[in-house]
């Protein structure tokens, strides 16, 4: 079977890519399928990655995933171009609508570059190759003596003749596919673009003019505009309702039950009465006039304060052992001296600026989606069965979003529109207010850990017990699930790679009483949060210096043995991506010699510290050294992050950079401020006020970014920024004030 | 039948408008829902984010929070009307400030206004200007440099 298959001759393309006269279509094979390719044939796919030449040179290259602030609809189109020869200033983005034909679509897990960067590459090397056999045939040359070192022309050197893309894209297209053995890469020295600093977002010119268009801009003619009532309690249903007075409201055209989904609520609406309007502001305004009877369910009982006990009492408890090494129990009869902690992390919200918004048009037996979604054929699936069609009846348009996080990969907000669409017969545009934001969230879960170790005279310890206890995201799709997912567990949990001879990680119980979801690097931030500090812990109670202490924690270089440890390893291969503990020991000390740990630690006097703390996640690898200044009255102030990051090789620096930037004040977010909290069910937070982010006086002052070179293949950048920087920051509090932070947020703790 | 006695008259970039709905309607969902000019955001209803920021008059003011009756009279500039590539905006293209981009625009008509009242701000005073303006991408650090960036071209201090 091929991979790349020439298309040009045929009918079905779509938007721009149908002005193409020489169409490559390359199929989607998951990564892990490559080295059994030949063996054992992948199933057939349509071709989908598409890239297209028009007569008039215009590239067209297609982006199947999502552009939420992640770059990526510059990151692996430009991978494309580079290998094709093309001028990036010539090629046209176009945003693949939701189809299964792409493979997975799901813009998540900070994996979109590492499982397509080989197949842009390939896709792009066939187009050159056919686009130079398509030269050297016209001027009767052998094509070695051809290249693509002028962008957009094919070059013959002994001659200086030369000959544009789109000059040639008709004899191209007549040209064979190139079978693997003859498709050659470029080789990194002759890359124009990949890991270079010259190519910008290819959105951002009209981010700045205001043309950019997120779901929250979208509109089509005859819409109406609708704002959802929702039971403040997971699961409630509306018992009664009156609209007498939200009907009265100018521009208000009428009132729709929307019906509570049937659990388990996976990505299906909440419920409650939809008013219908003329605009926006009208559709609020009679909003607030509704009077709402709502029948609770089971979760009005939740108050995450008292689940908080919950949670903790669990956590002192044995639970399901997920790694084992020696036998920790004998070493901590040893009598060696033990050291115990504990940890909380609260409920968080993704809070993206743009709320979830959205605009559907049900009609003709279709639905047509425009919406700021992560996963798109997650959109097909929820709307198809909600309204009994056919997924490949439900054309989804995947928008720019403004931020994601993580929360619009549920797909409720878009859920809504649709149904109402269907009842109305008549497009629908949602836009949930900020109010909505936060209250209906899928919440990052709360979460417990109980950490213990058995430290000897050289300060290291002997043997080392960790357990976590949250609420899953299997709960999503199991109301009575009560474990996490592998996935969940595993990410810096299971994989904690400190040398210590007798070690266990458990993980225990706990019930879901609110929507459960991922956000940005998901359960990370509390497992980096409970190791990192810990780890911390027992360097000042041995005296240790942090950086030595982290250090010698990691032991000799080597590969995690996850023999006989279930690991996922975030979907990779741990043939393909081994846990290298070399890795992680060089960000960390890239990121103490940046920050001029020792020196700098030395000089900064009083209320001021630094810490550090180093994290593997989504296969990167970063260390992060956070100095904090505590004022008088205990505020924190961030004049200085140095992030070093090992993220395999980079296809754009800059992007990489301003990943990590960001990751820094997301981060400060969540470690300063960030709270959610419910009682009776019902979710005590609203808005910005008391959901509160870091604005620019209270973020980071400077964050410099060390990327570190490397060979290895692409790993992920979105979201590895996020678990180091919260561990690293409350070191450095207690470098600066001797305070332990034990819970986030720090505003919890009394710092003087 | 229209009531002239309610009729609020007034300019968006430029342009005169007249506008007879709720006058406690906000100008945000005016600008975007009536005139579909979308490059205003939406994004808290409260003045607590920035990302609705236009300029009445010349001055930074938060449109979701402005209901129509204020604005009678007055010129209102939005991102659309600002003049083709402004020294802010290039200033952000050069810094590459944006990820997202949501906030963007707002953060921009902040910066604009900013840069009309002080020509040269420390870092002390862009703080104090721009921390009403929210960024959930975390890109702040870019914009600090691109306002000190605007600052050095010479239109910056001319146009608004």
């Amino acid at each position: 079977m091929k991979l790349i298959e020439n298309v040009s001759r045929r009918g079905f393309l779509e938007g721009t890519l149908a002005t193409g006269v020489f169409v490559l279509g390359a199929r989607f094979i998951p990564v892990p399928l490559w080295a059994a390719e030949g063996e054992a044939a992948p199933a057939p796919l349509q071709p989908s990655l598409w890239m297209a030449i028009a007569l008039d040179g215009t590239v067209t290259i297609v982006a199947h995933r999502t552009e939420m602030g992640n770059g990526i609809r510059t990151s692996l189109p430009i991978v494309l171009a580079d290998e094709l020869g093309a001028d990036w200033k010539r090629v046209k983005v176009e945003q693949a609508l939701g189809d299964p034909k792409y493979g997975d679509q799901g813009t998540d897990t900070s994996h979109s570059v590492r499982d397509f960067f080989d197949v842009m590459r390939q896709t792009g090397a066939a187009g050159r190759w056919m686009l130079i056999r398509a030269a050297a045939a016209q001027w009767g040359v052998a094509p070695a003596q051809c290249d693509t070192s002028e962008p957009h022309f094919v070059l013959h050197r002994p001659s200086g003749r030369k000959l544009g893309f789109g000059e040639l894209a008709e004899s191209a297209a007549k040209q064979p596919v190139p079978g693997r053995e003859e498709l050659k890469l470029n080789p990194p020295s002759a890359w124009r673009y990949i890991g270079k600093e010259n190519h910008a977002l290819y959105d951002m010119p009209d981010m700045v003019n205001g043309k950019a268009r997120y779901g929250i801009d979208q509109a089509v003619a005859g819409m109406v505009y609708a704002a959802v009532e929702r039971p403040a309690v997971l699961g409630a249903s509306v018992k009664a309702h009156d609209d007498k007075d939200a009907v009265k409201v100018p521009g208000v055209q009428q009132t729709v039950v929307l019906e509570t989904f049937k659990p388990p609520h996976g990505h299906q609406p909440m419920g409650g009465v939809a008013v219908i309007a003329d605009n926006t502001w009208a559709a609020f305004q009679g909003r607030k006039k509704l009077k709402v009877e709502w029948d609770n369910g089971t979760h009005v009982g939740y108050n995450s304060e008292e689940f908080r006990k919950v949670l903790t009492e669990t956590s002192r408890k044995p639970g399901n052992v997920i790694r084992n090494i020696g036998d920790v129990d004998a070493a901590f009869r040893n009598g060696a001296t033990v050291v115990e902690a504990e940890y909380y992390t609260p409920h968080l919200a993704h809070a993206s600026l743009e709320p979830p918004a959205a605009v559907v048009d049900v009609r003709g037996g279709k639905a047509y989606c425009w919406a700021p979604t992560q996963d798109p054929q997650q959109l097909q699936k929820t709307i198809a069965d909600l309204l009994g069609i056919k997924p490949e009846d439900v054309i989804c348009h995947v928008t720019l979003l403004g931020g994601g996080f993580g929360r619009k990969s549920f797909q409720d907000f878009v859920a809504e529109a649709a149904v109402l669409s269907q009842k109305l017969q008549k497009p629908v545009k949602i836009v949930w207010s900020r109010e909505d934001d936060i209250r209906f969230c899928y919440y990052h879960p709360s979460a417990a850990m109980y950490l213990k170790a058995a430290v000897g005279p050289s300060g290291t310890p002997s043997a080392w017990l960790q357990r976590s206890v949250f609420q899953g995201s299997a709960s999503l799709t199991d109301a009575e699930v009560l474990y996490p997912g592998q996935d969940e567990i595993d990410n810096g949990w299971t994989d904690v790679p400190f040398d210590i001879p007798n070690h266990r990680a458990e993980s225990g119980p706990a019930r879901a009483n609110v929507r459960i979801g991922w956000l940005r690097s998901v359960t990370n931030i509390f497992h980096a949060f409970a190791v990192q500090s810990f780890a911390d812990e027992l360097a000042h109670a041995a005296k240790k210096d942090p950086v030595q202490y982290q250090l010698a924690l990691l032991g000799p270089d080597r590969k995690i043995d996850f023999t006989g440890t279930k690991y996922q390893n975030y979907d990779a291969s741990l043939d393909q991506f081994p846990y290298y503990t070399a890795r992680l020991r060089r960000v960390i000390e890239i990121a103490a010699e940046k920050s001029g740990w020792g020196k700098r630690s030395s000089d900064l006097g009083k209320g001021r510290g630094l810490g550090i703390a180093a994290h593997r996640s989504f296969l990167t690898y970063v260390a992060t050294v956070v100095e904090v200044e505590v004022d008088s009255r205990g505020q924190v102030h961030i004049p200085n992050v140095w992030t070093a990051v090992d993220a395999g090789r980079v296809v754009s620096p800059d992007n990489v950079r301003y990943q990590f930037e960001g990751a820094a004040v997301f981060a400060t977010s969540l470690a300063l401020f960030g709270e959610i909290t419910a009682t009776n069910g019902a979710i005590d937070q609203s808005n910005f006020h008391n959901y509160q982010i870091a604005r620019m006086n209270r973020a980071p002052r400077h964050v410099a970014v060390h990327i570190v070179e490397s060979a290895a293949p692409p790993a992920g950048v979105g979201e590895p920024g996020v678990p180091p920087f919260a561990p690293a920051l409350c070191n450095a509090v207690f470098a600066a004030t001797g305070k332990r932070v034990r819970e986030l947020p720090l505003s919890k703790t009394k710092l003087v | 039948m229209v009531d002239e006695g309610r009729m609020i008259r007034f300019k968006v970039n430029g342009k005169e408008k007249t506008f007879d709905g709720d006058p406690d309607m906000p100008l945000l969902w005016y600008l975007r829902d009536v005139a579909g000019l979308t490059g205003t955001k939406f994004g808290c209803g409260m003045a607590l984010c920035g990302a609705c920021t236009v300029h009445r008059n010349g001055a930074a003011i938060r449109s979701c929070t402005t209901p129509m009756r204020a604005v009678s009279g007055a010129e209102i500039t939005t991102i659309e009307g600002i003049a083709p590539l402004h020294p802010v905006q290039k200033a952000w293209l050069e810094i590459r400030v944006p990820q997202c981009g949501y906030c963007q625009t707002g953060q921009i008509m902040q910066a604009i206004a900013l840069l009309k009242e002080n020509k040269n701000p420390s870092d002390q005073e862009i703080d104090t200007a721009m921390s009403g303006n929210l960024c959930r991408c975390g890109t702040y650090q870019r914009i600090r440099a691109a306002i000190h960036q605007a600052a050095k071209h010479p239109a910056a201090k001319e146009t608004a």
